[in-house]
């Protein structure tokens, strides 16, 4: 299948704010996509032209390098122009608002925003007041949608489908947007969801999003095909949420001992970047029989041009008819 | 010399409500120099009295003022939000005569001098009265008491931090113990800090969709419990403002039982709305204590119904663009409501919940009573602080129409019933389509 073979797909969203609204079939549709960008980047010669004259800007007021370099590369290997802003450092220091920012940005004729912001409902807030598509890179804790899309892809390429698997997501599930995310997807895919975590690092009502909820490693990946883990930001370990890292290792860092509960071929995923012996042990994390970590990374890439591609076909008059 | 004439106005042909004695019957009122001289069923049946002016209701409902003891006024320090002047208007377009207003402007009302400065401001716009709160503590920071004594022979209504819980359980103590000392009331922001810190909306399923922090429940009832310990220890008076949660009303309901001295008053959108308004991310609907689930909302009319909640007062919070125009976490917690205090609360008679009278006295005479404002009837000698209301008339709210400098209101485009058609302060017409001349 090739990207160009595609062309006459349509994202019926003008945004992609979060994975929340999506159907399965416009799922299907990006991921469908991506596989082809996923060829497209083993090339040699990586580049299209597909968005050639076309202007991506990544605005990001939350500091990340690993997103914000795939969504540059996804930019550039479609051809596009791509510009890259960190806010936290500048406007928002001199006291310009959210919108003002999106108001100057749009001025400019921007093509797409992407836009990573620490306040859950940033990026839909930001969307409202803009003529172009705009891509949601992380809201505070809300959505993280091209991580779940790329989290799907990775598991469909290995798995061969989404549609029944068991997957357990595992830590800081209260501030994680890209546990929502993922929640949302695996159960519009089809997929049986499970949140491990100790209650504190689980959001209070958890169990009216349709998961089965534990609080003990082993249980929770008793025949698991996926084990997703999550980051747990440092400051989160020293008493507030968890007493130390030492116990919170113990109890929830994935070793060789819990993952025996899993099945035998169940995968290990991460969204980076990682903390290793906080909540993955080193080892395990880098095992390429289990770990598809390094995969996810590449998946990032693919996933971000099929979301490009899509969002700028209807705004730029690409959709032929 | 001779005595001035007396200014008179006959207001004739009314439906009288006047919640505190029971009166609900057709009649008039006469009012002289701003009091009221005479009210009855069948006043003026034989017509209106020589050299008075003659208002005719037309027979729509002439009722007490409303009287509204949750009010930010944001002058002196936010006048950019709303100054006593727009307050003024809003109140007068929302049928309200007399406010209690926060102490949480700035500098806040916590020394005679600020209280005097808004005192000598409502005077010059003449609009409707408004009374303080005085600050509990100092700066409202929590620790030392304010000169409650003095602040009271200047009029202090009662004492509170305002939006800002007392969360130090000696400071109340000592605050609920010394007020006994003039027999002064205080005032409480029910919410337990610690666990509200951070927290946006209600806790619960919406917020974990969102990812925003919650508000729980518990923070509410859990103050409250605390307080009636330190309320029933010292014997003091307390009123718990805008309660959101059946855990605390239910706890009022309880101490009332006991015989403690506590009040407590609701919102409209404690009863109007639940948390489904902040739909994605309405910053409009982000209020503290925030918009509960749909058990609580039921809970808030249940205690409005059996009387455990003793008043309705808008918590009018003005906030302009820049402080609601924000990432929800960013934005400013409050919803304006002067100006529709009224129709909200007549949706509880409109709902078969409450009687019209029943309705009215949860705006009027229970309030004024609780806060020993000299409100909230129609009687003899009482000031005339009047509103004539179309009870059955259907409109729209229309953010455009606020009086107010702020609009942000969850309640535009909401249908509601029941209009004010004028509003009376001390015998003048501060609000209606035939605003008539000061002098005959």
């Amino acid at each position: 299948m090739s990207a160009d073979a595609d062309s006459s797909l349509r994202f019926p969203h003008r945004h992609l704010l979060g994975i929340e609204g999506l159907s399965a079939a416009t799922i299907g549709m990006v991921l469908d996509l991506a596989d082809s960008y996923v060829e497209q980047s083993r090339k040699p010669d990586k580049t299209l032209s597909l968005l050639r004259g076309r202007t991506v800007m990544n605005l990001f007021f939350e500091s990340s390098t690993r997103t914000r370099t795939s969504f540059e590369l996804a930019g550039k290997r479609l051809g596009a122009d791509v510009i890259n802003m960190s806010v936290s450092t500048s406007a928002i220091k001199k006291g310009e608002t959210l919108i003002d920012t999106a108001m100057t940005l749009n001025a400019m004729h921007t093509d797409v925003l992407v836009v990573r912001h620490s306040d859950s409902g940033a990026v839909k807030l930001l969307s409202e007041k803009v003529n172009c598509a705009v891509m949601n890179a992380g809201d505070g804790s809300h959505e993280h949608p091209t991580q779940a899309l790329l989290d799907a892809l990775t598991i469909r390429r290995r798995k061969g489908r989404l549609q029944g698997l068991t997957v357990a997501i595992c830590g800081d599930v209260l501030h994680s947007r890209v546990a929502r995310s993922n929640i949302i997807l695996l159960q519009t895919m089809g997929a049986r969801v499970r949140v491990v975590a100790p209650p504190t690092l689980l959001p209070g009502a958890i169990e009216r999003f349709g998961v089965e909820v534990y609080h003990d490693m082993r249980r929770g990946l008793a025949d698991c095909d996926i084990v997703m883990m999550l980051r747990l930001q440092l400051e989160r370990m020293q008493g507030r949420f968890v007493p130390s890292v030492r116990e919170y290792f113990h109890f929830f860092g994935l070793d060789r001992e819990k993952l025996a509960a899993a099945r035998p071929d169940a995968l290990v995923m991460h969204p980076g970047p990682m903390n290793r012996g906080v909540e993955i042990d080193s080892e395990l994390a880098d095992d390429i029989d289990r770990s598809v970590i390094r995969e996810q990374v590449e998946m990032g890439v693919a996933v971000r041009m099929a979301c490009l591609d899509l969002l700028t076909r209807e705004l730029l008059g690409n959709v032929p008819s | 010399m001779s005595p001035a004439p007396k200014y008179r106005t006959a207001y004739v042909n009314a439906r009288l409500i006047d919640p505190a004695s029971g009166l609900d019957a057709a009649g008039g009122v006469l009012v002289e120099d701003g009091r009221i001289a005479d009210i009855g069923a069948g006043l003026f049946g034989d017509g209106a009295p020589e050299g008075a002016e003659t208002v005719d209701c037309g027979g729509l409902c002439l009722a007490p003022g409303l009287v509204d003891i949750r009010v930010q006024l944001r002058e002196p320090g936010h006048e950019h939000m709303e100054n006593i002047e727009s307050a003024g208007r809003a109140a007068a377009a929302g049928g309200v005569t007399t406010m209690v207003c926060l102490p949480n402007t700035e500098p806040p009302i916590d020394n005679v001098a600020v209280m005097e400065f808004v005192a000598r401001r409502a005077r010059e716009t003449r609009l409707a009265k408004i009374h303080c709160y005085a600050a509990l503590t100092r700066g409202m920071a929590g620790s030392e008491l304010t000169e409650m004594g003095l602040m009271g022979e200047a009029g202090a209504v009662a004492f509170t931090d305002g939006e800002r819980a007392v969360a130090n359980a000696k400071t109340l103590q000592r605050a609920l113990s010394y007020a006994r000392t003039f027999g002064h009331m205080i005032v409480q922001h029910p919410e337990e800090p610690e666990l509200a810190e951070g927290g946006q909306m209600n806790a619960g399923e919406i917020a974990a969709r969102l990812g925003l922090a919650g508000l729980p429940a518990v923070a509410e009832v859990i103050m409250i419990e605390r307080d009636l310990r330190l309320v029933e220890a010292t014997g003091g008076r307390y009123h718990a403002a805008h309660l959101s949660t059946a855990a605390a009303i239910e706890a009022i309901r309880a101490a009332k039982r006991r015989g403690l001295d506590v009040t407590c008053d609701t919102a409209p959108h404690y009863f109007a709305l639940n948390e489904t308004a902040v739909g994605d991310y309405r910053t409009f609907a982000k209020v503290r204590p925030p918009l509960r689930g749909e058990d609580d909302r039921q809970a808030v009319v249940e205690g409005v119904k059996d009387g455990t909640i003793d008043a309705i007062a808008s918590d009018h919070a003005p906030y302009d663009q820049d402080s609601k125009r924000l990432p929800f976490a960013q934005a400013a917690f409050g919803i304006i409501g002067l100006e529709t205090l009224l129709p909200l609360t007549l949706e509880l008679h409109h709902n078969k919940h409450l009687t019209l009278p029943a309705a009215l006295a949860l705006v009027t005479c229970r309030p004024a009573e609780r806060m020993g404002l000299e409100a909230g009837r129609l009687a003899k000698g009482a000031p005339a602080d009047l509103v004539l209301i179309d009870p059955e008339r259907p409109w729209q709210i229309d953010e455009d129409a606020f009086r107010s400098k702020s609009k942000n209101s969850p309640f535009d485009g909401r249908p509601v019933q029941g209009a004010v058609v004028r509003t009376v302060v001390d015998g003048r017409t501060i609000f209606g389509a035939e605003t008539k001349r000061e002098a005959a």
